[in-house]
């Protein structure tokens, strides 16, 4: 007599970031340089949007004074400015990170210990450079 | 592909709970991932509280206390109790490590979670599949190729040649760094993964291995090397203390210089 061959249904894949469905709790405990990495790609998306804008401001202004005023009475708008904003953080903080990376590149600052901190001098670059940025702005009137 | 979501056959359901003994003072709850593939329910968190005065400081002596004394079924892999073997790799707390050299005291938030290494199909319980991580690494040749005749004695290397393997040779193989990895929770089919470019990288700089181009030309590929994005987890979880994402960055190195 032979065994009939057992039957195994498909296992299941073991949690990774998740453990479950939407809303369903987090499996992995975040280190600082895994927020530096999707960080990096989301900003890279933002300014992907924000090369688009810069675009659309050029043709405004090719258009003529009222599309021009127009469009920058849309970038002024209070919406308007929260996306700059967030755009002026993006591009500082893709450049730290960039550079960053181009340290990396060369096989320097990989250890965890330089990695974590290099991680919170990118975020404190990015902020101090961005609120430089729209103080200045703020104080030539360009707001 | 990016998983937000598990699939369905993966989520985690709410389990059993298993009282502590009367008499316990010191109760610790550890909550822990069960999958029985004989079964048809999906995999569910089970909890024990654990009376911890009665068993050892770290994660293993734990699971090894649940099994003695209050659940025979559980089932995981352990055989050193030392850091030495790596089969009791398994996600604690929401990071990689091994249970015998990992106080459960050490785990932050009230309860201790344990499950299997992640993103890898479970066998069951806390036991993952790792055929394809070891095929990975048999892919990379972990072994010494020559082409000159073999010395009558030994293979020689100066003590500098050799100082280069340190950091390299104490791998385990327990696939902590690897199963940290998003990159390879998202393409583990065509990344090899840090463990395996570790090895590579230790294969790649021994001074006696004389294969180092076409290593090289294994490597060069959109997937197997380069979805390594220095997100760093693998060396932040290493239960040795190694560096995946710093030989991983030596052998992007080896490959620019030979091109420049």
């Amino acid at each position: 007599m032979t065994d009939a061959p057992i039957k195994r249904r498909e296992p299941p894949k073991s949690p990774h970031l998740v453990t479950g469905g939407l809303g369903s709790p987090l499996l992995w405990r975040w280190h600082i340089t895994m927020w530096t990495s999707i960080l990096h790609r989301a900003t890279g998306v933002a300014l992907y949007v924000g090369a688009l804008i810069v675009a659309a401001w050029a043709v405004s202004l090719a258009s003529g004074p009222e599309t021009y005023a127009g469009f920058k009475a849309l970038l002024g708008s209070i919406p308007g400015k929260v996306v700059m904003f967030g755009l002026t953080l993006s591009i500082f903080y893709h450049l730290g990170n960039g550079i960053r990376h181009l340290v990396w590149d060369t096989g320097h600052g990989l250890d965890v210990k330089s990695a974590n901190a290099s991680a919170v001098v990118v975020f404190a670059f990015a902020a101090a450079a961005t609120l430089a940025i729209w103080a200045i702005a703020s104080q030539t009137g360009a707001l | 592909m990016v998983e937000l979501v598990m699939p369905k056959n993966s989520r985690v359901q709410k389990g059993r709970h298993h009282p502590a003994p009367d008499g316990a003072k010191t109760v610790k709850t550890f909550k822990v991932y069960r999958y029985d593939p004989e079964g048809t329910e999906n995999p569910r968190w089970d909890t024990y509280d654990v009376d911890v005065d009665a068993c050892g400081p770290m994660v293993l002596d734990v699971l090894i206390h649940i099994k003695n004394t209050m659940d025979p079924g559980l089932a995981f892999r352990r055989s050193c109790r030392e850091g030495v073997c790596g089969s009791c790799a398994m996600n604690i707390g929401g990071r990689n490590t091994l249970a015998c050299t990992h106080g459960w005291s050490e785990v932050p938030g009230k309860d201790v979670q344990v499950s299997p290494l992640p993103s890898m199909p479970v066998l069951k319980d806390l036991i993952p599949d790792l055929t394809q991580f070891y095929a990975q690494y048999a892919s990379i040749e972990p072994w010494l190729h020559t082409e000159t005749p073999e010395p009558q004695k030994e293979w020689l290397q100066s003590p500098e040649d050799r100082e280069k393997l340190d950091g390299l040779y104490e791998c385990i193989l327990c696939a902590c760094c690897t199963t940290s990895c998003p990159s390879y929770w998202w393409n583990a089919d065509k990344y090899l993964g840090p463990a395996t470019l570790l090895q590579s990288y230790r294969w790649l700089i021994d001074s006696r291995d004389e294969a180092t181009g076409e290593r090289l030309d294994a490597l060069e590929d959109p997937f197997k090397l380069y979805r390594c994005h220095t997100i760093m987890n693998c060396a932040q979880v290493c239960p040795k203390g190694l560096n995946p994402a710093k030989a991983i960055a030596e052998v992007k190195k080896m490959l620019v210089d030979r091109v420049v």
